[in-house]
């Protein structure tokens, strides 16, 4: 069964883990293809290993969004233990605001979003409370 | 220090979803306004700039000029995300503090009828087979997945996490700016709405993307407005009856949002806003404790409330605390958004970053009828657009 992940910043190794281009010089991290540094101007980069734990520091749950996308679901922001910003689906948890709580902790999980025509297993990201 | 620059005439159309009347019938309304506003031709303007976020490409300065007075000058067509407006006025400021006009015109329209959220999810191809596509290598559209791209979601965190970082904010706050907003827009008949809902009415209202409800957020719609800038020179020579009604332009500052971490994901609304801020008081020789009104850009309720701090209005970490006081309200320490704001006014995209300059002018002109805060003499006006871009003015008389 083939598998690939939604993002290329997702790397399904085990276990399964973000990696950011970091800039040489200044440790500036991005998850996007870089033509230079957005905080130096450098075009060093070098790959680093995004820790898979970290904390919510902001949220909405999304009730609107386009037709194929299903609500609600909470996005959230999640600050990483080595000091990353990543932005995902906050997952294993019911969608209202009572079971949401600013600086809980959460850890990284992956699962199979679905399939391509060809049978290739799309794997998503999102992040769940330790 | 260089002569100031200054408002001679200023317009706005009433927001609304018009059915017949394009984007060009709107500006040359607005534009045909702010000339007669400012006693003056369309022979004498020197420059003209248009902002539009999504009919830019069209030429559409052009073809206002060809409504109302083909003269040849300079056409710039601008396009700046929710800055729009600002950055076409700071166009025609910026050609005359470098001396290569006296005279300009700045027009801001929109029409964007019932556009919706303005992001979600790309349609798919016929044919499903995953290929790692774009900037980030993606198989599939992320929204939803990966968080959320749309206005009301990606607003609310910036207010979330406002709320994480200091006390006493969250939803009952973010409602109360809402009430606020719908409260002083009934005074003022230019407004795409203007009806009065409760607290509890704002928390009830449909849930758009938590904390914000459809309440909480601003309409689409279509409008436009123009201002008419004069050289300080040039003011000299007009009648007194112009140079009484002028309203000087004390700051024009455009920034762009320098690097934060985690502004990769989440678009950092508060940083820009805080250089911007800080340059424009400085330019200005004005400190926010002198401030009559603010006009700010409440595209969301949790928008507001952040920006009560980013442009120092409160104590820092006090935004919760300012809303709650009453500060901001018209009979308040400090009225913001006595228009009613984006959530109640309106929000025509292109239209915005001048209609905020055309309502702090008209109350200090002493013309802004039922809703005028009385002896405003010193006002500021701000515009956020992501991707980013942050215009602040303040204005005097």
């Amino acid at each position: 069964m083939s598998q690939i992940p939604i993002v290329e910043y997702l790397s399904l190794d085990d276990p399964p883990h973000l990696v950011a281009n970091e800039c040489k010089n200044c440790k500036a991290r991005f998850f996007d293809r870089r033509n230079a540094c957005g905080n130096c101007g450098t075009t060093e980069f070098q790959k680093a290993k995004v820790s898979s734990t970290g904390k919510l520091v902001a949220f909405s749950i999304v009730h609107r969004a386009a037709p194929t996308i299903p609500v609600p679901y909470i996005s959230g922001l999640v600050e990483t233990d080595d000091n990353t910003t990543v932005r995902s689906n906050i997952i294993g948890v019911e969608p209202s605001p009572e079971h949401i709580e600013l600086g809980m902790a959460l850890e990284l999980e992956t699962y199979e979003l679905e399939k391509d025509d060809k049978g290739t297993a799309c794997i998503a990201f999102g992040y769940k409370p330790v | 220090m260089s002569q100031p620059v200054w408002i001679l005439g200023v317009s706005m159309t009433k927001f609304a979803r018009y059915e017949d009347e394009d984007c060009v019938d709107l500006a040359s309304t607005a534009a045909l306004a702010a000339l007669n506003d400012g006693g003056i031709s369309i022979n004498e303007m020197d420059i003209m700039a248009c902002g539009s976020l999504f009919q830019a490409s069209a030429g559409l300065g052009q073809q206002v000029l060809g409504q109302i007075g083909q003269t040849g000058i300079p056409v710039y067509n601008v396009s700046n995300a929710c800055a729009t407006g600002a950055t076409a006025l700071r166009t025609v400021y910026m050609s005359i503090k470098a001396g290569e006009s006296e005279m300009g015109l700045a027009v801001g329209v929109e029409k964007m009828g019932k556009m919706g959220l303005l992001a979600g999810a790309d349609k798919k191809a016929d044919e499903n087979v995953y290929e790692p596509s774009g900037r980030y290598g993606s198989v599939v559209s992320v929204d939803g997945i990966l968080g959320t791209n749309t206005m009301p979601g990606v607003f609310a965190q910036a207010g979330m996490k406002y709320a994480y970082e200091n006390d006493g904010v969250g939803f009952e706050q973010f409602a109360k700016v809402a009430y606020k907003n719908h409260k002083h827009s009934i005074l003022n008949p230019l407004a795409q709405y203007q009806k009065e809902f409760s607290e509890e009415e704002i928390q009830q209202s449909p849930m758009m993307s938590y904390p914000n409800t459809l309440l909480m957020c601003c309409p689409t719609g279509d409008g436009a407005a123009a201002a008419v800038l004069v050289s300080d020179e040039k003011l000299k020579t007009l009648s007194a009856e112009q140079q009484d009604r002028a309203v000087k332009i004390s700051a024009s500052v455009l920034t762009s949002d320098p690097y934060v971490e985690g502004g990769q994901v989440q678009p950092d609304v508060n940083t820009l806003t805080r250089n911007a801020a800080e340059k424009a008081y400085e330019e200005a020789g004005v400190g926010p404790d002198e401030l009559d009104l603010v006009e700010l850009h409440d595209c969301f309720a949790t928008a507001e409330l952040i920006h009560y701090d980013n442009l120092k209005l409160c104590e820092s970490g006090g935004a919760g605390d300012f809303i709650d006081s009453g500060a901001p309200f018209r009979d308040g320490k400090l009225p913001v958004n006595v228009s009613g704001g984006l959530i109640s006014k309106g929000h025509p995209i292109g239209a915005t970053g001048i209609a905020n300059v055309f309502e702090v002018s008209t109350h200090l002109r002493n013309e802004a009828g039922d809703r005028q805060i009385e002896g405003a003499k010193v006002g500021l006006t701000h515009v956020i657009g992501l991707g980013s871009s942050c215009g602040i003015h303040i204005l005097e008389k």
